[in-house]
């Protein structure tokens, strides 16, 4: 086992690789233990509710690193946040006026998307009333609306008719946040606030307000067309991938060695069945019979996942195999496992099939990218699993919405490459396992 | 003696015409079997006629809705119409019948080529059969993946033999390094492609086999076919030279390495006889094999590659069946697709038997 490890020292290429997989190992782990598997689904069919302080299509926050010209980057500010604050002057008749002042911090090159305030109030007759008012980083106090608040509300900046007359812009966002000193449109940049005064009139009235910001960047790895953060999916599309990879390629490696060595044991009509099963399942074509089952029976993941193994248990490996198997079965040391009556079982479990594994090994790592590009051309197709989120869905959304002719190329881009990572790392790893574990090609 | 080896050719005679025999029923079952089989699954145990019936249904209703000369019908006459023109659309499909019976039917006629009207869809023409629709969709798939599948093998051989000969040079170490880039499919690195050339770079098409005005002389025609050609090309040599390359060179390696290969070396053989005679030779059973089955891979695998690149194409035209529920268009396609596989393993075995002298083809009967 030393030795062994002694030997992996001298292939940079696994610990490169060993290094990408421990990386994709740690992503699962941290997906499955801070998104909780109902949570993920959840959060992946959400709507409105769930997203709204995202905007559409927005690119990831670190596109400003790379550009002189900083995007606005999305937030959403609530009355928890430190820095904003609520004062509540009660009067002796039960009135009271309610003070939030939002300061948020904008620095950017672009102007914002919308701007919006969530309001929530509980009254029982009497609604409370607010008043909007922004105070721009050169000290200017713009009146905003005021209005009375039903239990939930939406104030967005973008579509009040009011504003966009008085500014004479259609354009509210650009009217409130450009510098009125240049001549071109371009932001002030600087410390902004937003001062909603709230007046209730019952004793037990309340006024909750939440501050949202739709710029043109949100998150660490953007959002989709459903205002979904794609980080959702690129971090549980991990174990999901390498949970289908993986099972796919113990599964049908492991079981195909045990039939080619049943049969190459066994021989007579036990043999002449599985290689005709082999036949009819090579002249069966694999791909067009998982579209069939994705399109007519079931796309849900698990179920693709047992169609994959089954259907290739039978594969050409099942010939290779029980040729090699042939082979063995004639060694001294099967002969001395027959004189001493070992059982059949044993003597193909324990003794036949472990001659196999050093060959099986590379193999087996090299064939789980496969399984998982698999997976992935599956839900480019549009036959991804309906419920979860997977990096080949993320990869189908971005060209169902036309992402490459929009320019959204982060959406396509991020999934992309955590594939490439899988595949790299497994198929690296396998090749050097293969160099390692057969080094019969090492001495030419 | 004369006699002697007469007899002896008769009887090799017989004995090859007993085996071909046996292959060939072999082969049949096998291609029977895996077209029923194919037959089931797209039939999901009746769940495709329940679609389809689906289907009828809504059209036939919508019918009557559109139909002014039912409006004076009472509601009951108008069902009894919608009811009688259910009936007669399920015969004309043939789902008044039970599955299995339509099952072996539809077998029959699959395997002897009758491969009859498709349900939903239509060739660009609008004829309604199946082989119209193959027909049509066969040349730009043949077009595209035919000449890379024989460029890409060719080259691939070419390639591995020049590195087997440098073995450990520098060339063979890149491609023994760049060997795991072709773990990836030739969609994703075609959705790559599309992204620098097409979308960023605006140099070269998205997708599609032609210009939106079909030009009119041959000279642009060609242009614009090739140009149309350039990114699914790259993507397809990209997700299978390095890997191809690699596997040939190690396999060449190994033949190189043969006792006999040392001998000849020593007799001081130039190297280009050495190659031909005693490496390509030898190996040459496996070289077909693996062609022959590259061919008919293709249209496999082109399923999403024809996709991404909006190719006109058997693999498209066969995911379109497959979102129809165009039972016959699929049934129609594996069936081809069987044969091809079919008849290639079979003339491989005269192929092996006549290019590897180790093989004999009296003595083994069926098994390889």
């Amino acid at each position: 086992m030393n030795n062994f490890f002694h030997e992996l020292r001298k292939y940079p290429s696994v610990i490169a690789s060993l290094i990408l997989i421990s990386f994709l190992i740690g992503v699962s782990i941290y997906a499955i233990t801070t998104i909780p598997y109902e949570e993920a689904k959840r959060l992946w069919r959400g709507g409105e509710e769930i997203w709204y302080t995202n905007p559409r299509q927005a690119a990831p926050e670190w596109i400003n690193w790379f550009s002189k010209n900083k995007q606005a980057v999305s937030f959403s500010l609530r009355t928890t946040n430190p820095g904003v604050s609520r004062t509540i002057l009660t009067e002796e008749n039960g009135n009271s006026e309610i003070i939030f002042s939002i300061p948020f911090d904008y620095q950017y090159d672009s102007f914002p998307q919308e701007l919006m305030i969530y309001f929530s109030s509980t009254f029982t007759a009497k609604q409370p009333y607010a008043d909007v008012t922004l105070i721009t980083p050169d000290g200017r106090e713009i009146h905003l609306n005021n209005f009375a608040l039903i239990n939930r509300q939406t104030y967005r900046l973008s579509q009040d008719d009011r504003l966009t007359r008085w500014l004479r812009n259609d354009n509210v966002l650009q009217a409130l946040f450009r510098d009125p000193q240049v001549e071109t449109p371009t932001p002030l940049k600087g410390s902004y606030s937003v001062v909603i005064s709230a007046y209730t009139f019952e004793a037990n009235s309340t006024v909750d307000v939440e501050l949202v910001m739709h710029g043109t960047l949100a998150g660490w790895a953007g959002t989709d067309h459903l205002r979904r953060d794609l980080s959702v999916a690129l971090l549980w599309g991990t174990p999901i991938a390498l949970a289908f990879g993986l099972l796919a390629a113990l599964g049908t490696t492991f079981t195909t060695m045990v039939i080619a060595a049943i049969g190459a044991w066994y021989r007579g009509w036990l043999d002449e069945l599985i290689q005709r099963v082999t036949e009819i399942n090579l002249v069966l074509p694999f791909l067009p019979l998982l579209l069939m089952i994705g399109t007519f029976h079931s796309r849900s993941i698990w179920v693709i996942l047992g169609a994959t193994i089954l259907l290739n248990i039978f594969g050409g490996a099942i010939k290779t195999n029980r040729a090699i198997f042939l082979q063995i079965k004639e060694s001294p040391y099967i002969e001395a496992a027959r004189v001493y009556n070992a059982s059949d079982i044993r003597i193909i479990l324990r003794y036949l099939t472990p001659r196999l594994i050093p060959t099986l090994i590379p193999q087996l790592v090299t064939l789980i990218p496969t399984y998982v590009f698999i997976e992935a051309s599956l839900a480019v197709l549009g036959l991804g699993d309906p419920e979860l989120p997977t990096w080949g869905k993320v990869i189908n959304d971005a060209f169902v919405n036309s992402a490459p002719y929009q320019g959204l190329y982060y959406w396509m881009l991020e999934p992309a490459v955590m594939l490439i990572i899988t595949s790299l790392a497994f198929a690296m790893l396998g090749f050097s396992l293969d160099r390692i574990f057969n080094p019969r090609l090492r001495q030419i | 003696m004369a006699n002697i080896a007469y007899s002896q050719r008769s009887s090799t005679f017989k004995r090859v015409a007993v085996y071909i025999t046996g292959r060939l029923v072999m082969m049949f079952a096998t291609v029977v079997i895996g077209v029923f089989l194919t037959i089931l699954i797209a039939n999901m145990g009746g769940y495709v006629d329940e679609i389809q019936r689906g289907i009828i249904r809504e059209d036939v209703s919508q019918a009557a809705n559109q139909n002014l000369s039912l409006r004076s019908l009472t509601s009951e006459e108008r069902m009894h119409w919608v009811n009688e023109q259910i009936i007669l659309r399920e015969k004309q499909l043939g789902l008044d019948k039970p599955f299995m019976v339509r099952a072996v039917k539809f077998m029959k006629d699959a395997l002897t080529l009758n491969l009859g009207r498709a349900q939903r869809m239509t060739s660009d023409k609008g004829s309604q059969m199946v082989r119209d629709i193959i027909l049509e969709r066969l040349p730009p798939t043949l077009i595209l993946f035919g000449i890379s599948g024989l460029l890409l093998f060719v080259v691939e051989i070419w390639i591995a033999l020049g590195l087997s000969r440098h073995y450990g040079g520098f060339w063979d170490k890149l491609f023994v390094f760049l060997a795991p880039a072709s773990t990836s499919p030739a969609w994703f690195y075609g959705i790559f492609l599309i992204l620098i050339f097409a979308a960023m770079l605006g140099i070269l098409p998205f997708g599609g086999m032609m210009d939106a005005p079909v030009p009119d002389n041959w000279v642009d025609y060609t242009l614009s076919l090739l140009r149309h050609m350039i990114l699914p090309l790259v993507a397809v040599t990209l997700s299978q030279i390095f890997l191809n390359t690699y596997n040939w060179r190690t396999f060449f390696l190994i033949y190189s390495n043969e006792d006999y290969v040392e001998m000849a070396k020593a007799k001081g053989l130039p190297s280009r006889v050495i190659e031909r005679e005693y490496i390509m030779r030898p190996t040459l059973p496996t070289i077909i094999t693996s062609f022959a089955l590259t061919l008919i891979g293709l249209w496999q695998g082109f399923i999403i590659m024809e996709t991404v690149f909006n190719w006109p194409g058997m693999g498209r035209a066969y995911f379109q069946a497959v979102q129809f529920f165009d039972v016959p268009v699929i049934v129609g396609m594996t069936v081809i697709n069987a044969y091809m596989l079919a008849i290639t393993m079979f003339i491989l075995d005269f192929i092996y038997a006549i290019l590897d002298p180790r093989v004999q083809v009296a003595n083994q009967g069926g098994n390889q």
